[in-house]
């Protein structure tokens, strides 16, 4: 029993980090059909936002009385850092690219490789410096009046909000980079972010440790889909996003902006994959291909649980993650152990964690044998191809 | 039709012409360093073919072309390392000892025959493309989801192969650069000359058979599958076999590309199948020209040849160059360089600085004050 609660613990806490990883992703696939293999480096952008968070309040005065609580403050920082790469992203490259999934799949590879490179090449201070730029240069015309910005003298309007965008960029990066001096310098060398001493340790519960660490990530992991579901089915954008989802031209012709749904969706998408990366940063150490360990995973649950569909999602991740402690730590034959030897060595042999990855995908592709649209298929007539 | 009718078959003989004589003046030209490495592009030239043939004219991006290709290479690695072998305890290949390993694991033991060798090198990939590709196809899974199908099959076989250190060594994969062939080590610049001409020879001839595959009928199913996959089956084709098929000639060619591959670098590693390099056999494919299979050939000559040069310049900026290049081709370029300079990409360009002057392809209309034409 005790074994058995553990075992659904792990594989529970391994599925939520898959699920709020893959969340944005199915959000972004379901929508727009657009595989982003960028999501990994989002991920890994999130990551990054926790590091320099925790840096930034262990520094600065005024903020090292609130220190424990950086991790709630990192996960706004990594959503808002994430959701405006994302947003450029999708402006800059995948509306180009709608309807030929492909291409983008190699456009948002190509992206992920110059992601993975910035953060190395590039000192963390500046490139912080560089995302607030970017952030005010996108979201502030939003606070202009349309007036003003179609006017005549729009144009000015808008390369001034650029140049004091860029000004702020500019002088968040020399602040930061002279009051952090870790954040000064390019490194690719991983770091590590330190859990407040809140997070450390674990809860015994009937004779079981959880650690704080896991349950943190499972609360994350909780309210982010809590908050996408309500996010989606309460709100007008999200019924609008789901609209576009069930039928794009229909629902341009009723007159929703599809275009500001997409930007919505992707940022939403993006700002996800950073909260993923908070989660991620608090389980080991960070560096430039931290996302690319999960983001095959990711896909594995999208596809798995069907497109467009959360329930599936959650399903997927929370199976994919028990299959993954049940094989992998070798519980099977724990729980099992008088198991005919066959079967005893087979399973043995994928006792691994890197072997049990090997079963589980080898078990995804059986599956979709018999169900080749994922756990839940969407409804109604597909249109081939 | 003639081969020379056309204008692009002029440009294609003058690109061949270019091609062989670079082949041959190649190795009396370059130092032994530079050959191996415009040998192991030659090599990768192979592999960039089979990506052509599914992705460029069948419509189906394949990410997991790594398979087949250290497939390729773990079968010729396996033959070196037995062929050699007789000298260690057990006559059995080195690195089995750290292990405590005393017995041939029993899929090694078929290896100690070149024929055997020689044909499981492309067979072997070739199969299991096959039965991979029946698996998916049959399901009528495709698009994205056949490539992150392809992918997750790709980190299957990583992490099999990465964790198996008593079976082929793991992690550390095969050397072959230290083994015998022909009482030669294999490593030698003698051997290595040898492999460039094996290799060079060997794009030649894929280059033939793919084309041979694309020109017929066959071929011409494979881009109305790509174009129009249901329109296809309506017309009482059957997609399945014609994608296993090439999916398995793929295979097979990958798994050659890999063999030549690792007997020029010297090793064969579980390396070879991480996620990049099989993304990067696709920007070869893209850069070159998408269904076109000389754009194949010498987007993955060039981009390789780029690559050793900017990383022994520049170490961090290919990544970027590399990015962008992703970015660039999908977004501006789509046809691929050779694709656009076959649609008359020169001619726009020299338009576009003023060069040269429009042709004007209607008769020019007279409109009068009323907007109506004066005939």
């Amino acid at each position: 029993m005790q074994l058995i609660l553990e075992s659904l613990f792990n594989g529970v806490a391994i599925g939520s980090v898959l699920l709020v990883a893959a969340l944005g992703l199915a959000i972004v696939f379901g929508l727009m059909g657009v595989i982003n293999l960028a999501h990994g480096e989002l991920m890994m952008l999130g990551a990054y936002s926790t590091y320099i968070t925790q840096l930034i309040f262990k520094q600065v005065s005024f903020l090292k009385p609130f220190y424990d609580s950086y991790v709630i403050v990192a996960i706004g920082i990594a959503f808002l850092v994430s959701g405006t790469v994302g947003i450029l992203l999708e402006r800059t490259v995948i509306r180009r690219l709608y309807g030929s999934p492909l291409e983008t799949l190699l456009a948002t590879w190509g992206v992920s490789l110059i992601l993975q490179q910035f953060v190395r090449s590039v000192p963390l201070a500046y490139g912080s410096g560089l995302v607030i730029a970017l952030f005010f240069g996108l979201f502030t015309p939003l606070f202009i009046s349309d007036d003003l910005l179609n006017g005549a003298k729009g144009k000015l309007i808008r390369a001034f909000t650029w140049a004091f965008s860029a000004f702020l960029g500019v002088l968040t990066g020399g602040v930061l980079s002279s009051l952090v001096s870790k954040l000064s310098r390019a490194s690719a060398r991983n770091v590590d972010v330190t859990a407040p001493s809140w997070m450390r340790g674990g809860i015994d519960f009937v004779g079981i440790t959880f650690p704080k660490t896991r349950l943190l990530i499972i609360l994350i992991t909780l309210i982010s889909v809590l908050v996408v579901i309500f996010f989606l089915d309460k709100t007008a954008w999200g019924i609008r996003i789901r609209a576009v989802t069930q039928n794009r031209p229909m629902s341009d012709c009723l007159g929703i902006s599809t275009e500001t749904v997409d930007i919505i969706t992707f940022g939403v998408g993006s700002g996800l994959a950073g909260v993923a990366g908070v989660a991620v940063s608090l389980l080991g150490s960070v560096g430039p291909n931290v996302g690319g360990n999960y983001i095959v995973g990711c896909f594995m649950v999208v596809v798995l649980g069907g497109v467009g569909n959360l329930l599936g999602t959650i399903l997927a991740s929370f199976s994919i993650g028990i299959m993954t402690d049940l094989i992998g730590a070798g519980r099977l034959l724990t729980i099992w152990p008088e198991m005919p030897s066959p079967l005893y060595s087979t399973i043995d042999f994928f006792a691994t964690t890197s072997m049990a990855r090997v079963m589980i995908f080898a078990l995804i592709v059986i599956f979709l044998q018999f169900r080749p649209t994922g756990m839940f298929p969407q409804k109604g007539r597909m249109v081939e191809s | 039709m003639s081969i020379f009718s056309t204008k692009t078959s002029w440009i294609n003989l003058i690109i061949w012409v270019l091609i062989i004589a670079l082949i041959i003046a190649a190795p009396s030209v370059l130092p032994v360093f530079r050959l191996n490495l415009l040998g192991r592009y030659l090599s990768l030239a192979i592999v960039a073919l089979g990506v052509d043939l599914i992705w460029g004219f069948t419509g189906m991006l394949s990410l997991g072309q790594g398979i087949f290709f250290a497939l390729g290479g773990y079968c010729a690695a396996m033959f070196l390392q037995l062929n050699s072998a007789s000298e260690f305890p057990n006559g059995i290949p080195e690195f089995f000892g750290l292990y405590g390993v005393e017995k041939l694991p029993f899929f090694w033991e078929p290896f100690k025959s070149s024929a055997f060798t020689l044909i499981s090198i492309w067979l072997l990939p070739a199969m299991i493309a096959g039965l991979l590709g029946y698996l998916v196809f049959r399901n009528r899974i495709k698009g994205v989801y056949f490539s992150i199908l392809t992918q997750a099959a790709l980190l299957v076989f990583f992490n099999f192969f990465n964790g198996q250190q008593k079976l082929i060594n793991g992690t550390n994969g095969l050397k072959t650069d230290v083994t015998q062939l022909f009482g030669q080590m294999v490593g030698s610049e003698i051997m290595q000359r040898w492999f460039f001409w094996i290799s060079a020879v060997l794009v030649i001839l894929a280059w033939f058979f793919a084309r041979w595959i694309v020109r017929d009928r066959f071929g011409n199913i494979l881009i109305g599958i790509r174009d129009d996959e249901a329109r296809v089956r309506f017309t009482g084709y059957n997609p399945v076999i014609f994608k296993t098929i090439i999916f398995s000639i793929a295979g097979g060619l990958a798994g050659i590309s890999g063999a030549l591959y690792t007997v020029q670098s010297g090793i064969v590693s579980p390396q070879f199948m991480t996620v990049p390099f099989s993304i990067e056999m696709v920007i070869w494919v893209a850069v070159g020209g998408r269904g076109t299979l000389l754009g194949a050939i010498l987007g993955a000559v060039f981009i390789n040849y780029a690559k050793s040069l900017v990383s022994e310049a520049l170490p961090a900026s290919w990544m970027f160059i590399q990015g962008g290049l992703f970015i660039l081709v999908v977004t501006a370029l789509p046809e691929g360089v050779l694709g656009w300079i076959r649609k008359g990409g020169i001619r726009k360009l020299l338009f576009l600085i003023g060069a040269n002057k429009k042709l004007e392809t209607y008769p020019r209309l007279e409109v009068n004050e009323q907007g109506e034409v004066n005939s």
